[in-house]
């Protein structure tokens, strides 16, 4: 309909026509009004992206400090096998610490990524409605023990109970920041896969039990193929927090930078050897920048895990049409 | 024609379910378990050590008797500095998110930009702390520099769950304010906003409760082992009650002397921690459960 004025039997009054313009157009407008009536979005935008200036910051910042390892230590010393900032001469080689975080985190996503998928199926697949609520209450809580609590829980009762099980000199081990790891990361692993099950079709499950399938040949044969992305995507993750878990770590895992195959021996973490070093570091040493360079390392891996685990979960909601 | 299933083959599948079923319940047994574990230990060691002086006095004789006043203190301080500074931003991004983006690459990035801080590990924001605040703006180790690195920990929590918040008020009420007359920002105001508190400051009680206990960001940025006053301006050092745990624990020379207050210390922060965050939880669960629409 091109003309909207309606058109009336008979006489009309003769008259100007109609104004049926959008209101907006209705009249002049000063700059006041539209200062007054159009600020909102240009300044929540402004506003919103106060986070990607701080991701910029951080990236920008932490690289700004690490490179001049390049310069004073070399990269091919930097990943070298022997840390020893206080030698003659010093030595900054963060094999040891990659080495480390490797070791605690491997063995800790080996029991926390079984149980977690575990719990995850328990609470998206077979408890009732009132257990459901109580366990994702309780991972909730487990994840928000602070971690300076979990690495005091290590030092004070796992420590000492790993030290007289297997006769060492020290409770403070490459194991012990793995259970402890373990513990923390459990509700991590636990929350996304039970998310990632949640986001499989009902109607994939009823298709399953309507060929005669049990409710657990269901769990194992239909819902969990559905859903591998997104819980490869939550044990991804529940690794990139593992690697970057400090505090507990700093506690228990003994913190002796050296390459070692044994779990019951004192490892040193990046995220330890930061904790640990920096505060006795002059600014602007080439320690100093070589802490930095872990911190690189440490961004660097938390980056890339947290963008596949994203990437993951996206696709499993793709997948299913979602 | 599918052969029926011999009762044989029934009663097996039958008995395998219920084993499966035991495992995924034990296993999901074992974080009722830490979680037992853990508050057991800090409760049943701890306990002894709190008294209202311990919340209230500083530590005395080398940090081997006393209080923790003054950790308790300094963790508020930090913790309502990063709150004040980080909230503002963080409800103006949701509202940005769920109210006014149109998608594309900008909102994309934005997102992306929100997770990867989220994933980003504390002690890597201490080192950003260092870099950017004590050293390059010159704010020292201060209050004012560890409530910045905390409030940069906390923002992608708080963008998330008040963009969760906004997401959940109906479609319909925005209608019926635009259809008044109300232009996008007087509905946000005065409607969409208002239902959408409840989620926002349950977001606000994480926040805090994941500041008030984090210990890398602030190491090199405010914490001091111990100090005789409390800070008086936003350039001083403070105590800070993780911090204090830590030290006493690792750090300090008679650390096997002062295993009391230690377990008080730790039980004091645990409580604080656990009762925001299952007030957070429930709270929300009886938002949800009360919502009508």
């Amino acid at each position: 309909m091109g003309n909207r004025r309606r058109r009336l039997e008979g006489s009309a009054p003769a008259g100007p026509p109609l104004d049926l313009r959008p209101v907006r157009h209705a009249g002049l407008r000063g700059l006041g009004a539209v200062l007054r009536d159009r600020w909102d979005r240009p300044v929540f935008f402004a506003l919103a992206s106060v986070s990607l200036i701080a991701l910029g910051a951080t990236l920008f910042f932490i690289f700004r400090e690490a490179a001049p390892v390049l310069r004073e230590i070399g990269l091919g010393n930097f990943f070298g096998r022997v840390w020893d900032p206080t030698g003659t001469p010093a030595s900054y080689g963060a094999l040891p610490m990659i080495v480390g975080s490797a070791m605690v985190t491997i063995a800790a996503l080996i029991a926390s990524v079984p149980l977690g998928f575990a719990a995850a199926a328990f609470i998206a697949e077979v408890a009732p409605r009132w257990m459901k609520d109580v366990a994702k209450s309780v991972l909730e809580l487990l994840a928000g023990v602070p971690s300076v609590i979990y690495g005091f829980f290590g030092l004070m009762v796992v420590a000492p109970a790993f030290q007289s099980a297997f006769h060492l000199g020290t409770g403070r081990t490459a194991l012990t920041a793995s259970v402890i790891l373990g513990i923390m990361a459990l509700p991590t692993v636990a929350s996304l896969a039970e998310d990632a099950l949640t986001a499989v079709p009902n109607s994939y499950r009823e298709a399953s039990m309507a060929l005669g399938a049990t409710r657990w040949q269901t769990i194992r044969n239909v819902t969990f193929p559905a859903a591998f992305s997104g819980l490869i995507g939550a044990a991804i993750l529940g690794m990139g927090r593992a690697i970057g878990e400090t505090m507990a770590v700093l506690m228990v895992a003994g913190n002796a930078p050296q390459i070692t195959a044994s779990l019951l021996k004192p490892v040193r973490t990046l995220t330890g050897a930061i904790a640990l070093e920096m505060g006795e570091t002059a600014m602007g040493s080439t320690h100093y920048h070589a802490l930095f360079g872990l911190g690189v390392i440490l961004l660097v891996i938390a980056l890339i895990t947290n963008g596949l685990a994203e990437w993951l979960r996206g696709r499993l909601a793709r997948k299913h049409g979602l | 024609m599918i052969a029926a299933l011999t009762t044989e083959q029934q009663r097996r599948k039958r008995v395998v379910q219920r084993v499966a079923f035991a495992l995924l319940t034990l296993s999901t047994l074992s974080a009722f378990l830490a979680l037992g574990a853990i508050l057991y230990t800090m409760f049943s060691n701890g306990a002894s050590a709190l008294s209202w002086e311990f919340l209230s006095e500083f530590p005395r004789k080398m940090m081997t008797e006393g209080g923790i006043y003054p950790a308790l203190v300094g963790s508020f301080y930090l913790t309502a500095g990063a709150l004040v500074l980080a909230l503002p931003f963080a409800v103006a991004s949701s509202i940005w998110l769920s109210e006014y983006s149109r998608g594309g690459l900008w909102v994309r990035m934005i997102r992306v930009g929100v997770n990867s801080l989220a994933g980003v590990p504390s002690i890597v924001f201490g080192l950003l702390g260092l870099a950017l605040f004590v050293k390059v703006l010159g704010l020292g180790v201060s209050v004012l520099s560890g409530a910045l690195t905390l409030a940069l920990l906390i923002l992608p929590i708080l963008i998330r769950a008040g963009e969760e918040a906004l997401q959940s008020v109906p479609m319909s009420f925005r209608e019926g304010a635009l259809a008044l007359g109300a232009t996008k920002w007087h509905a946000v105001r005065t409607v969409v906003l208002p239902t959408a508190i409840p989620g926002i400051l349950t977001g606000v009680i994480l926040g805090v409760s994941r500041a008030i206990g984090e210990t890398a960001p602030i190491m090199f940025t405010a914490a001091a082992f111990y100090m005789t006053r409390l800070p008086e301006t936003l350039s001083d050092k403070v105590m800070a009650l993780p911090y204090h745990i830590f030290v006493m624990a690792t750090e300090s020379p008679n650390y096997w002397r002062t295993r009391d207050l230690q377990f008080g210390a730790a039980l004091v922060l645990l409580g604080m921690v656990l009762l925001m965050n299952l007030g957070a939880v429930t709270w929300r669960a009886r938002v949800r459960r009360r919502k009508q629409w």
